[in-house]
């Protein structure tokens, strides 16, 4: 009987740990276990706010102007319960903005960064605790300062998350481009620095902190993902800070950086700007397709197909979309000539992505499929992302984006794609590692629940978008029954929001799912889904230090269904003592627990 | 079954030679490098833009600050020798460049103020032109970060001073040396682009 | 966009056209993936005493989707610069074309008309009430379109049209009117509190009846 053995490892002395304080365990820790959970929660309480401004935006588009029974006293009464104008720019800037800064990448990269990288890679921790906590303890002042401007004159920023001057830079023009907007950027700079310093860490930490045997090409996608997007972050970022800059100093000092009555340009801002911003979509998508790719080939029991050109897309992608900006900014009076450049090159960027979706794909093929829910979601993740991409090709086709530019068809195109994509991302990975990060299991069955409510009234919400782009309804406006052409459109809005209070009410299973389970799941075994990566190979949750002996890696982490292990999984960390048959597969495989 | 193996020595992780601390910061120094990118990037657009701009030779006062881009090389030729005695284990030459290192570097940031004065004294202001804006914020984020460098070479030089760099241990001294460079660098570029161009 | 609204350029049915051929390639894309996820879905689900296949992954297989793919993406890419450079790399000939201007601000358009001296910017210029532009119908007219204030932009769904409005520049944006009738302009870049509000009419009619507008509106 061939089975699978641990072998050599290096045993490393645990010294005792001192008593830790309440404050020193839990609020102001340098484990990045810990900080990965604070994260996790800052993250999901936006997930909740930003969905909840959602969830105003769309009961205007449904019934523009209407009281809504009970809320509106609450939300609206200092405009006499209703939203006023200047509101609604508002409230879809800052939608965006707390959706894009607040949840997904924090939640992405932050809570699943921080929690993951050093157990995969089986390292004790990040190469620089302290760095850590400092980014988590950014992000706090950022969190204030951000919701600070529901509360000054004149009220949030209400320029769009994009910031477009001269309505940013100039108080005038709209009520939010005065204090609140001057938040907003304070805020965006302080998660900028919170970012920039995670990601020094995990690039760092993934060079260097590696466990004996674990080459580069013995990571898991989720680790190539997320140091990827790290290096993204890195470069990308301190653009946006310059960019920032430039804005505050127009907006306080008197510069006119961006203003044409100073000499400046309008569209400068939109270089340096989509600069970044583009790259941060990969930002947001990135190490979605890295833990769905880890989680598919988990759950398929096959091998990831393609590893390596899997892991080249995901270079690809990230390399290519530093030179594809120019495709946000097709009407925006740029030389047309860059309009075609930066179609061919937006063209190229979407090859990686079928790449991987064909990998995707053929990893299922053959595969024997445990339709659990994290694996629901992440099949949800491929369905969807693929028609985020799809729309996007119209989008690059620039004399279709004529058209479609500004309208729902974008709305939809960035929702199937970060809801889609990122978010049902999310949900898998909080199903998969909540056993890893808390001890316990969520309810399977649950899960499935919250998965066929929300992949339903996902797409009921957001493929009419489609429609009404193709009818060329605006973006960000309030009221659009005014207009002729889009008048007959107010009846598919009604029923794009009945399904986005479908949608929201939906997540409460998952919500409940989370903190039911959070405390009375049934506990977790080291590896309940039988997974080969090293972060299965200690006690859920990890001790303090993660390993209690130094994990020695023997090859990838994909070795499901081998035919020389008796059992349809084999851990990174364990080798193969000697050629063996394959034989059938014994009861005791089947209980997670390790081999010895 | 697990066999117990003997511990290697904990040696620091390095990649390539190059230590975490090390590595980290070049990570770091390609963040600012990017940041710089940003704003040398919108003074580019800004400039080839606009259908005025100064004759720079007419508003700045070139020799002098040519004469403080030189200060600023020669400071990054000290560091190098502050390196290179600690390398050698000369503790005496470490100290005496790194005093020099910061002197130079305090004498950049002297001759900036007087240039910004003289020019703010002519009525050249970052609201008064666009050329005044980018002037400003270009030398002024530069200024910020070599004031940073003075301080961590204040820092670097008492413990310097108190023997706290050996011949086996002085990775603080070569993380110095590089951010300066890294400040030295920038200004080359800035100084060609703001000054000579 | 793709007929679900109506078509009154000349340029128009082009961009439906490079619509309705992305739309088909991309339906194909869709159907093929989408199609397998459900079939592999049934078909591979987990069966007692069942293996995977144990295979990490196929050369000719990544050789032959990324050729595919790239040719695709490609002949997309070289099928789409003839109409971008119709639409926004040439201009019809100012001197036989009407040339208009418009101008956008918080939370209208603004639209002048040569006068007699045929030129715009000069004093006898007419000004045409707000958000009405009015235009004769089969025949080429620029815009020139500029921005008092912030980014707004001149977005005329029937005729496949749009373009941002840029304070500090004066872009150029043409067209040609193939209907009579009235045409809806919207505002679609975000311009404020208003900006929900901006709705313009573009009046196609016929050349006398232009003529006719125009003589309304010079100074009796």
């Amino acid at each position: 009987m061939t089975t699978h053995t641990g072998t050599a490892t290096h045993v490393t002395h645990d010294h005792p740990a001192a008593e830790k304080s309440f404050i020193q365990k839990y609020v102001f820790s340098i484990d990045h276990k810990v900080i990965g959970k604070q994260f996790l929660f800052s993250s999901l309480f936006f997930f909740v706010f930003g969905g909840l401004l959602a969830m105003l935006i769309r009961t205007q588009l449904a019934w523009p102007w209407q009281e809504i029974p009970g809320v509106g006293q609450f939300v609206y009464g200092n405009s006499g319960n209703i939203l006023a104008p200047e509101a609604y720019p508002a409230l879809v800037t800052m939608h965006g903005t707390i959706m894009i800064f607040f949840f997904i990448i924090p939640i992405l990269s932050g809570a699943f960064g921080n929690f993951l990288i050093p157990l995969m890679i089986g390292a004790k921790d990040m190469a620089f605790p302290r760095l850590n906590l400092l980014s988590y303890w950014f992000m706090v002042p950022a969190f204030f300062i951000m919701l600070a401007g529901f509360f000054v004159e004149g009220g949030t920023a209400a320029a769009g998350w994009t910031s477009y001057v001269p309505l940013s830079a100039l108080p005038d023009m709209v009520p939010g481009s005065g204090a609140g907007q001057t938040l907003w950027i304070v805020s965006l700079t302080l998660v900028g620095t919170s970012s920039l310093m995670g990601a020094i860490n995990y690039i760092t930490t993934v060079v260097m902190l590696r466990a004996k045997g674990m080459h580069m090409f013995r990571l898991p996608m989720t680790i190539w993902a997320l140091f990827i997007t790290a290096i993204l972050v890195l470069m990308a970022t301190p653009v946006l800070t310059s960019a920032l800059i430039l804005l505050f100093l127009d907006r306080t000092v008197g510069t006119h950086f961006f203003l044409p009555s100073g000499g400046g340009q309008v569209i400068l801002w939109q270089h340096l700007f989509w600069f970044y911003s583009h790259p941060a979509v990969y930002i947001m998508i990135l190490p979605a397709m890295g833990m769905a790719s880890d989680i598919i080939s988990c759950f398929a029991r096959k091998p990831l197909f393609g590893y390596k050109p899997m892991v080249f897309s995901i270079m690809a992608i990230a390399g290519l979309g530093f030179i594809v900006w120019g495709h946000h900014m097709f009407q925006s009076g740029m030389n047309p000539v860059l309009g075609t450049v930066f179609m061919t090159s937006t063209m190229m960027i979407a090859l990686p992505s079928a790449i991987k979706t064909f990998n995707w794909l053929a990893t299922l093929w053959g595969g024997q499929l445990r339709l659990t829910a994290p694996m629901l979601n992440a099949l949800a993740f491929v369905s969807t992302f693929v028609i985020g991409g799809l729309s996007g090709v119209f989008a690059a086709a620039t004399p279709v984006d004529i058209f479609i530019h500004d309208t729902y068809w974008i709305v939809g195109h960035i929702h199937y794609v970060l809801f889609g994509g990122s978010l049902f991302g999310v949900f898998a990975a909080v199903q998969y590692w909540f056993p890893k990060m808390f001890g316990r299991m969520m309810s399977d069955r649950w899960g499935k629940v919250h998965f066929v409510l929300t992949f339903v009234a996902f797409n009921l919400v957001f493929f009419p978008m489609f429609i009404l782009g193709a009818y060329g309804m605006p973006r960000r406006i309030a009221d659009y029954t005014s207009y002729n052409f889009l008048a007959p459109l107010q009846s598919l809005n009604q029923f794009m929001t009945l399904s986005a209070y479908v949608l929201a009410l939906s997540q409460l299973v998952l919500f409940g799912n989370f903190f039911y389970s959070l405390f009375r799941g049934q506990k977790a075994a080291d590896n309940p889904w039988q997974a080969n990566s090293l972060e299965w190979a200690t006690s859920s949750p990890p001790p303090e230090h993660n390993f209690h002996a130094e994990p020695v890696v023997y090859h990838g982490p994909y070795e499901y269904s081998s035919p020389e292990v008796a059992e349809d999984w084999l851990p990174q960390n364990h080798a193969l003592d000697g050629a063996g048959l394959k034989k059938t597969p014994t009861p005791a495989a089947a209980t997670g627990a390790a081999a010895d | 079954m697990a066999h117990a193996v003997i511990s290697e020595p904990h040696a620091t992780p390095t990649w390539q030679g190059i230590t975490t601390l090390k590595f980290a910061w070049w990570l770091f120094l390609a963040s600012e490098v990017m940041f710089f990118a940003g704003l040398i990037a919108a003074y580019i657009v800004l400039r080839a833009g606009s259908p005025v701009w100064p004759i720079v030779s007419e508003v700045l006062n070139v020799p002098l600050v040519a004469g403080n881009t030189f200060i600023l090389i020669v400071s990054s030729v000290t560091m190098v020798q502050a390196y290179a005695g600690i390398q050698a284990g000369n503790q005496s030459q470490l100290r005496n460049m790194l005093l020099a290192t910061t002197a130079l570097g305090i004498i950049f940031l002297g001759i900036q103020a007087f240039e910004w004065s003289a020019l703010l004294r002519e009525g050249e202001t970052a609201q008064s032109s666009l050329f005044g804006a980018t002037f400003y914020t270009l030398t002024g984020f530069h200024g910020l970060h070599v004031t940073g460098g003075v301080v961590g070479l204040v820092f670097v030089t008492l413990k310097a001073f108190r023997a706290g760099y050996t011949q086996a241990e002085h990775g603080g001294v070569e993380l110095m040396g590089l951010y300066w460079h890294f400040v030295d660098v920038v200004w080359i570029i800035l100084f060609t682009i703001v000054y000579l161009i | 966009m793709g007929g679900l609204i109506q078509n009154a350029s000349t340029f128009g049915p082009a961009i439906d056209l490079m619509f309705m051929v992305v739309l088909v390639m991309t339906s194909v894309a869709f159907v093929l993936v989408e199609g397998l996820l459900i079939y592999f879905l049934i078909r591979y689900r987990a069966r007692p005493g069942q293996r995977a296949v144990y295979v990490h992954g196929s050369r000719r297989l990544e050789l032959a989707w990324t050729v595919g793919t790239a040719f695709a993406l490609l002949s997309l890419a070289l099928y789409q610069r003839p109409t971008w450079a119709e639409v926004k790399q040439t201009l019809p000939d100012e001197s036989t074309a009407l040339v208009i201007g418009l101008s956008a601000d918080q939370f209208d358009w603004d639209a002048t008309y040569p006068g007699a001296d045929g030129r715009l910017d000069t004093a006898d210029d007419l000004v045409a009430p707000p958000n009405l532009l009015y235009v004769p119908v089969d025949r080429p007219v620029i815009v020139r379109l500029q921005s008092k204030d912030v980014l707004h932009s001149f977005f005329v769904p029937q005729f496949r049209l749009k373009q941002d409005a840029v304070p500090g520049i004066t872009i150029r944006v043409w067209f040609q009117a193939t209907e009579t009738g009235e045409f809806e302009i919207a505002c679609a870049e975000l311009c404020g509190l208003g900006h929900y509000r901006m709705r313009g009419l573009v009046i196609v009619e016929s050349s006398e009846a232009f003529e006719a507008r125009l003589a309304e509106l010079r100074p009796k």
